[in-house]
């Protein structure tokens, strides 16, 4: 089993070494040639790797729409020169995104990526591209670690799951006021790190946790537990199909206390599942901001969809890139410095990164569902 | 010792609440169980892709309430008719997925005596495919050119879709310390009446004769002028119309489904066929309830992560003792 996927790793990496140092001739050539860094901007690209299909496309089209929007008003701009969008489509499996990985890099025409969009794939990724020097941002892969794997290409901006549990156990204890409360996660790498996360920032007002299964519908048992714990808030790590039911049967079963999850459950999926009425006074944490208005209005113009879940992240991640090449820096290593120097406001806040690629001024905001609709989130203070 | 005896304390303080859940979950389980001991009964066939029969009963509900433009204000007789209404389509609906069933892929094979083996690796692959098409839903509408008239039906087809109206849930007595509610009983009362309706047609009707001559020998049912094809498709016939019942109780219940969502409680049917007794109509109904109870027991007492090993555990000691089960196999042997 090991033998063969190291020698294919091992492979990937010397076809992109390879493709980096041819890349880099052909970008010297050029340079070579004369004139402006502006002009070799044209028929350059950038990429986006994320889910476009299969359980998880709704968050690759959130994010891909911000993409576009971001991409279709620079080229409005500059009709003589244009930057394209090349789309990687992982499905957010680590396992599809690898030999996309090497795609990216194989396209010396593909100078930055937004993306990769979950996690698990920017893990399995992460070493090929900091090998190839070929700067990525993501708008959405929230795992804490990985930013401490010295990858000098890797940059987010969005904060990371570290950061949002505090804010959601500050949001529990401070806005709600609650002193009770019950903790819920369904199993996952992201659910019960993120619960782990809130439980221990709340420290000892938790009164008693339970586990859930993913694809789990009946919570009847979890249901009479937290009734029984007298419990006044709940707060669930994990995504939105099983949190839906699960503050349904909440409240069917009679409990009344505040419902609260993170990002995994900030879709309308949550709502679908739960209902309306069982949804209703639920408060979704996300470290992702609201679509201000005039974004909202134009991506939905250019995508025909309203902006959901990353999308304003996903539009400040690719306005990092376009602003870097549209500045002439045309070159891989070129944009990758001008990204680790990057200092600019974008829409969701100011875009800063440290040396390990996190984004400074981190803000996690908090959704209420309101008549069936999440309403846009107010920052935790 | 106190962590020993407080889980045993918790479960005696909400006994009640947690055995009726548990009937109601079970009551599910009892009714999809029923397709998979009959066409066990009588081809000796483990017909996996029963869930997905079960999965396209559950969005039968969905679309019917779609069609219907329910609310979440939807309430009293309209509320009924509709649900009524959604129970008779998911029940057609799933009978005719289930016939398709047999027609496709089990009468051919079949025909031509192919081994048990073979019709059980068609079920696999039947079950999948049915999945993927409720999956890819969305774009078989695109194929068709009808994804814009169809938008509210095909949106998001590989995520959850919930029932378009609230179902008003109260309580309506109590027992111990728990409220039974109205969907509580709605749903162990309809599975119990669905149970003895088939159980009372399969001992009396001139079919029903049928189907337990073709259940206890096949050669000499066929010699006394019994018609195998046609009993084999009533036999999935009333599975499915049985999996459309229990998809709209399903419903009324947990209010929202996915094509993937007949996966793990067909597991679940055929684990309380199993326990109960494969064949046994009777014994599907047992078996349900005590799954279903069981599971709630034990996430109770030892934490919900354990509820599927308790389950388990309890499958492998009832097998340990009654290998065929709590009450036996086998449909043909029922008493005439």
């Amino acid at each position: 089993m090991k033998h063969p996927s190291s020698l294919i790793r091992l492979g990937a990496v010397a076809a992109a070494t390879a493709l980096v140092l041819s890349a880099c001739g052909s970008t010297d050539d050029a340079a070579d040639s004369g004139d402006d860094g502006a002009a070799a901007a044209c028929d350059l690209k950038i990429g986006y790797m994320g889910p476009l299909t299969g359980d998880y496309a709704n968050l690759g089209l959130n994010m891909i729409g911000g993409v576009k929007l971001a991409l279709a008003e620079y080229n409005t701009e500059n009709e003589d020169c244009q930057i394209t969008l090349e789309e990687y489509d992982s499905q957010g499996d680590p396992e599809k995104a690898t030999p996309l990985a090497t795609e990216v890099i194989q396209d010396d025409k593909v100078i930055g990526l937004v993306g990769p969009s979950f996690s698990g794939e920017t893990e399995a990724t992460g070493p090929a591209f900091a090998e190839a020097g070929l700067v990525t941002v993501s708008p959405s892969a929230t795992n804490p670690n990985l930013s401490t794997n010295g990858w000098d290409t890797f940059h987010r901006v969005l904060g990371n799951d570290a950061t949002q549990a505090p804010a959601a156990a500050q949001y529990i204890t401070g806005t709600v006021g609650s002193s009770k409360v019950f903790v819920v996660d369904d199993a996952s790498e992201y659910g019960k790190g993120i619960a782990d996360g809130v439980a221990e920032a709340l420290g000892d007002v938790v009164l008693d946790r339970d586990t859930v299964q993913q694809k789990q519908s009946d919570f009847a048992a979890t249901v009479t537990k937290v009734k029984a714990s007298g419990a006044d808030s709940l707060f669930y790590g994990g995504y939105y199909a099983e949190a839906g039911l699960l503050a349904k049967q909440l409240k069917a079963g009679g409990w009344d206390g505040q419902f609260v999850s993170g990002d995994g459950s900030l879709d309308p999926g949550f709502v679908e599942a739960a209902g309306a009425e069982g949804a209703e006074g639920a408060v979704l944490t996300c470290p992702c901001a609201p679509s201000p208005d005039d974004f909202a209005a134009s991506f939905s113009e250019l995508n025909g969809a309203e902006p959901g879940t990353y999308s304003a992240e996903a539009y400040d991640a690719a306005n990092v890139l376009i602003q870097g090449l549209a500045d002439g820096n045309t070159a891989r290593e070129d944009l990758l410095a001008w990204v680790n120097s990057y200092d600019a406001p974008g829409i969701t806040k100011q875009i800063k990164f440290d040396e390990t690629g996190e984004v400074s001024g981190v803000t996690v905001y908090a959704y209420p569902v309101v008549g069936g609709v999440i309403e846009p989130g107010q920052p935790i203070e | 010792m106190d962590s020993v005896t407080e889980p045993f304390a918790y479960l005696f303080s909400h006994f009640f609440e947690l055995t009726i859940t548990g009937l109601a979950l079970g009551s599910v389980y009892a009714l999809v169980a029923l397709g998979y001991t009959m066409v066990y009964g009588v081809l000796q066939l483990i017909n996996f892709a029963h869930s997905e029969v079960f999965m396209y009963g559950t969005f039968a509900v969905i679309w019917t309430l779609y069609f219907l433009n329910a609310t979440p204000d939807t309430s009293g007789a309209a509320l009924i008719m509709m649900l009524l209404t959604a129970l008779v389509v998911a029940m057609v609906l799933s009978a005719i997925v289930a016939l398709i069933l047999e027609r496709v892929a089990y009468r051919p094979l079949i025909k031509r005596q192919a081994p048990k083996l073979v019709a059980l690796i068609s079920a696999i692959g039947a079950s999948f495919m049915l999945a993927e098409l409720m999956g890819l839903r969305s774009r078989l509408a695109g194929f068709v050119g009808l994804d814009d008239n169809l938008e509210r039906y095909v949106s998001r087809s590989r995520d959850t879709r919930g029932m378009p109206l609230d179902i008003p849930q109260y309580k309506v007595f109590t027992i111990g310390d728990y409220g039974v509610t109205n969907v509580d009983i709605l749903v162990i009362f309809s599975a119990l009446a669905m149970m003895v309706l088939l159980d009372q047609y399969v001992r009396r009707s001139r079919m029903g004769r049928g189907i337990r001559a073709v259940a206890q020998d096949p050669e000499s049912a066929a010699l006394m002028g019994v018609n195998s094809t046609r009993v084999v498709q009533l036999t999935f016939l009333l599975g499915g119309l049985m999996a459309g019942a229990a998809a709209t109780l399903y419903m009324i219940r947990i209010g929202a489904t996915r094509f993937d969502a007949g996966f793990i409680l067909g597991v679940k049917a055929f684990t309380a066929a199993v326990m109960g007794g494969i064949g046994n109509l009777r014994g599907a109904l047992l078996g349900g309830l005590v799954l279903g109870v069981s599971e709630n027991w034990g996430a109770a007492l030892f934490g919900n992560e354990w509820r599927d090993v308790v389950a388990f555990v309890l499958l492998v000691l009832i097998l340990l003792f009654r290998p065929t089960g709590l009450l036996g196999e086998a449909l043909g042997k029922a008493r005439a």
